[in-house]
């Protein structure tokens, strides 16, 4: 017992920073859409990279603490209330064993992360707790949590805010889009088409998997199908019609479709942050613009 | 065979690329330098992943010298030579169900064929393939390369959902799916084996240069 579902939110998974070392055996990757927030709130527990947490999608939950807790919230903005008190985002807090943590309104971005110091306990799969729901592997069955489940959290860690120091870090929490984001991206080998020079509009069958998007034609012939190859989170994939699809955490390790541009690894918690309706666009850089962003990047969640 | 150009795929990927072409002594060359590779366990290597063409190594940035990798994989793919096939290993043997309810598809591939369900079961079971790669699903082996004259392309729009060990084809690849999936690929038939155990030491049932026959049940 710890954490008992009352109400599950639009799409709540266990997740962590991803199932790797299996792609070639057909397996894909998952884990936290947004590392960068998912890393920060496990931070502001004393939890490692690796540990568990939830992510929230858009529609937030309302948990019943089983046990005592310490938490952290990072990602999208939302107004969180403990027991009705407001609870503030981006710094630990304790959680009283009865006490009811609520997600209210969304104001910005698109997923969230509930870190519970110790971390989320489910069996790990292949090496990892991330859930990937297109194959009901890994998290909580494989699925996304539901109204009465009871997640489990690992016990035996100290209570009462112990790691209150870390919020003294200056962690900076990442600066969510608003409507839209620029993405800077790696051009393909066989060049990006129109996806740099355009507006696109992510489309409502988007998900985990991937954000299909709406805009110009990419190439201006169809390139068709290629013979398949692995493909990275990040890539974006133009199929014949020539409207792009940008390859999130939960895509498949291989495709067949060419590969327009990838999203650097700096910008892609920025990409986890995006929803349904909003802008994207893609401005091209170097290898090190995208080294340097990652440092940057790091250094804001990794403060040393 | 010439040499492979190595290209960046993002700031955390980079693909050895071989001639785009199914043929075995490619793959076999991917299989080869894939596993030279893994053996290495090259600083923030997360991933080695052969496919029918090429190899692609996924790495954390943040612990990879990208420029040291790429003469690192230089070096490596200059060295990869193709082992002799595997041609006198023995075939993995599937049972298949072909048709039916379990091959919704089998009438539609035996007329672009223009022959009848069983010279099309025929030309499916009695051909020996490869595995060429995984992917798409865990445990989706692709294998190729399937008789030209049932080699359907994928369905124009895929179905919703083809049941765990529906047998398919997509041009010249065939394979099993492995778990309930959305697909679009031709349904001929479907096989009770289990191709993919997360329990197992190796859970994929199938690796890459495997070699499968398809047996009529």
């Amino acid at each position: 017992m710890a954490l008992k579902i009352i109400r599950p939110g639009m799409f709540t998974t266990v997740q962590d920073s991803g199932r790797w070392g299996f792609q070639a055996q057909g397996v894909g990757v998952s884990g936290a859409m947004d590392l960068f927030s998912h890393r920060l709130a496990n931070a502001l527990v004393g939890n490692s990279d690796e540990d568990a947490t939830l992510e929230v999608t858009l529609l937030g939950p309302e948990i019943e603490f089983q046990l005592n807790s310490t938490v952290a919230v990072a990602g999208a903005e939302f107004r969180l209330t403990l027991d009705g008190g407001v609870a503030q985002m981006h710094q630990a807090f304790d959680v009283p064993a009865g006490a009811r943590l609520k997600f209210g309104e969304r104001t910005k971005g698109a997923r969230a992360y509930l870190a519970v110091a110790g971390g989320i306990d489910v069996p790990a799969v292949l090496g990892s707790r991330a859930t990937h729901v297109v194959t009901g592997m890994g998290g909580f069955d494989g699925r996304a949590l539901r109204a009465g489940d009871i997640v489990k959290k690992q016990t035996g860690v100290a209570f009462g805010n112990t790691f209150g120091k870390k919020t003294e870090k200056t962690y900076r929490p990442l600066l969510l889009p608003d409507g839209g984001a620029k993405l800077r991206v790696i051009v393909g080998p066989t060049g990006a088409g129109l996806l740099t020079t355009r507006r696109y509009t992510i489309l409502p069958q988007s998900n985990r998997v991937g954000y299909r998007l709406d805009g110009p034609a990419v190439f201006e012939r169809s390139t068709g199908e290629m013979i398949s190859t692995a493909v990275p989170t990040g890539a974006v994939q133009v199929p014949p019609t020539g409207q792009p699809i940008l390859l999130m955490a939960d895509h498949a390790p291989t495709g067949g479709y060419t590969i327009a541009a990838t999203v650097i690894t700096a910008d892609l918690p920025l990409a986890g942050q995006l929803a349904p309706g909003d802008w994207v666009e893609f401005q091209g850089c170097t290898l090190e613009d995208a080294d340097a962003a990652l440092r940057d990047r790091e250094a804001a969640v990794d403060p040393h | 065979m010439t040499s492979p150009q190595i290209v960046a795929i993002g700031d955390a990927c980079l693909a050895i690329i071989f001639e785009q072409q199914i043929d075995p002594r490619v793959n076999a060359r991917c299989v080869a330098l894939a596993s030279d590779l893994e053996q290495r366990r090259l600083p923030g290597v997360r991933d080695v992943v052969p496919a029918y063409h090429t190899v692609s190594i996924h790495f954390d940035p943040r612990h990879a010298d990208r420029s040291h990798l790429h003469r690192e994989l230089e070096r490596a793919a200059a060295h990869a030579v193709a082992p002799a096939l595997e041609a006198e290993r023995q075939p993995i043997e599937i049972g298949v169900t072909y048709g039916g309810k379990d091959g919704p598809d089998l009438a539609s591939v035996a007329a672009f064929a223009g022959c009848s369900e069983e010279d099309a079961i025929r030309l499916h079971s009695e051909t020996v393939y490869r595995v060429y790669m995984l992917g798409f699903l865990p445990g989706f082996a692709h294998l190729a390369s399937v008789d030209p004259r049932i080699a359907m392309p994928r369905l124009d729009a895929p179905r919703l959902q083809v049941p765990a060990g529906s047998v398919g084809i997509a041009g010249a690849q065939t394979g099993i799916y492995p778990c309930d999936s959305p697909g679009g690929w031709r349904i001929i038939g479907r096989s009770s084996v289990k191709l993919f155990d997360a329990t197992r030491e190796q859970p994929s049932m199938l690796k890459v240069g495997d070699r499968v026959r398809f047996v009529a049940a």
